[in-house]
């Protein structure tokens, strides 16, 4: 399988929504939400009275667990302990090579080229000048012995290291206050994460695994790995970062996954 | 043994108060979607070879709706729960139906539902069996709200996970709980089909019983049989 070029921007135009008429129709916006879950909640106790019955209102269902997967976000985001470093192991631990997962099998895979590589930066950063493999190699180093959780329910210890991510965002000029960070990757996969997991102190752009720069299966040259999130999180191949405030999405999140799936 | 009803006027409470119904129903709801949903999420990484859930017995269709199931319906679970516990603490519920529990009692009890002898003719006294049956549900339903924590959060909630040793222990633990939940419904929707005087009261409220205030003997008169 061969991957498709990346084109120019893959980005949607940043000007996209105009954040001040959101601002001014604030509470609005917020009325309509809660109707819908109202609404939703209604026919979700209606419809456990009603075993047998066609379920005709199966929008509305799906609607009140959007709403509720929404909510878990922010309830997600309250429960976030920014400085709380997550337990870490030792070498002996270490499984190698590491488990492989992505949207189609390991005989897919299509690896990057290091030489031609480069990453692009988007968004609310102030030196957008892309990075090539030979600058990252010199960036200092952070190595995470952490635990990878899958949603699946596998997981396995890994040890990865790079630069940390917060020492990269402040080098690149990134606007630390803005909501979201979000990937775009060589296979098309594309995810975001919010800005406290991006600061979080074990939260790295890992160039290695277990001392090796990472083979092609796993992310070659660049990918995420975050303490703080499940395994779908830490997107592998990466070619672009933005910074934003306008929602991303993610591959996984816009197919039902919740997106903030912090762990 | 009907002194309890004679004994008892018009404002007498409820066996099972509309409060005790009505979360007793949520709970099932909540349960029923937890348990098959919770089928569905196991499916995709089991922990043991030999088991998978049918499809046509899990809720959420794909992983991915499974998932939204199970955390719209844990909150279900946890704040009807909450609300369980305030409740039965705060009025004595748990004091008079569930206290004390005999070993005595229990192993003559014991005995007698294991030859099928089914003493409910008096619904509203529960015998040692059933009361070691609900205190033990109660503690497993709040150690499966905690181990459920744990596999959500292993690094938020790291001190907690590491109670269930790690990340896979707080998954068996969490599947082991749900095994005893489903024993415990099986056995329960069991007996209360065999009694439907006691499945039509989780409807209804049941029999009025005598005002467990007064129930109480006053200080230093000779303790009586129990009336409720």
């Amino acid at each position: 399988m061969a991957i498709k070029t990346p084109s120019r921007s893959r980005f949607r135009p940043l000007q996209g929504v105009d954040q001040s008429i959101l601002d001014a129709n604030k509470s609005l916006i917020d009325e309509i939400d809660r109707r819908k879950i109202l609404r939703g909640a209604v026919s979700l106790g209606a419809l456990t009275m009603l075993t047998g019955c066609n379920v005709t209102n199966q929008d509305a269902v799906q609607s009140v667990l959007k709403a509720v997967s929404s909510l878990n976000d922010e309830i997600q985001q309250l429960i976030f302990r920014p400085n709380h470093l997550v337990p870490t192991y030792t070498e002996a631990e270490v499984l190698k090579p590491p488990r492989f997962n992505a949207y189609y099998d390991v005989e897919d895979i299509a690896p990057v080229d290091g030489a031609k590589w480069k990453l692009e930066l988007a968004g609310l950063v102030q030196d957008k000048k892309p990075w090539t493999v030979a600058q990252f190699a010199e960036l200092p180093e952070q190595e995470l012995i952490i635990r990878h959780i899958c949603v699946e329910g596998w997981d396995y210890i890994g040890q990865w290291s790079g630069v940390n991510f917060r020492q990269f965002l402040e080098r690149i000029g990134a606007d630390l206050k803005a909501k979201y960070v979000s990937f775009r990757c060589a296979d098309d996969y594309y995810g975001s994460i919010d800005m406290a997991t991006a600061l979080h102190p074990q939260t790295i752009l890992a160039t290695k695994y277990a001392k090796q720069p990472i083979t092609d299966p796993f992310g070659f040259p660049l990918r995420l790995r975050t303490a703080t999130k499940l395994g779908f999180k830490n997107p592998k191949w990466i070619t672009a970062i933005e910074v934003t405030n306008t929602f991303p999405g993610g591959y996984w999140e816009d197919r039902g996954f919740n997106w903030h799936s912090g762990i | 043994m009907t002194l309890a009803v004679k004994s008892t006027d018009r404002k007498s409470p409820l066996l099972h108060p509309l409060p005790v119904r009505i979360m007793h129903w949520i709970n099932a709801l909540a349960m029923i979607i937890m348990i098959g949903s919770g089928w569905k999420i196991y499916n995709d990484e089991v922990l043991f070879g030999w088991l998978h859930f049918p499809d046509w017995m899990t809720i959420g269709g794909g992983p991915e709706g499974a998932l939204q199931w199970h955390f719209f319906a844990m909150w279900l679970l946890m704040i009807n729960g909450l609300c369980y516990l305030v409740y039965g603490f705060a009025t004595g519920r748990f004091r008079r139906k569930l206290m004390p529990i005999l070993v005595s009692e229990f192993i003559a009890d014991a005995k007698d539902a294991l030859r099928f002898k089914l003493a409910h003719d008096d619904i509203t006294r529960y015998n040692a069996v059933q009361k070691l049956l609900y205190v033990g549900i109660i503690v497993v339903i709040v150690i499966q709200v905690l181990s459920g924590l744990a596999v959500w959060k292993p690094m938020q909630f790291s001190e907690l996970a590491a109670l269930f040793y790690d990340f896979q222990g707080s998954r068996l633990v969490h599947f082991l709980g749900m095994a005893a939940i489903v024993g415990f419904i099986v056995i329960h929707v069991g007996v209360a089909l065999l009694v439907p005087a006691a499945l039509k009261a989780m409807f209804t409220g049941g029999p009025r019983v005598a005002d467990p205030k007064a129930a109480e003997p006053p200080p230093g008169s000779v303790p009586s049989e129990p009336v409720a």
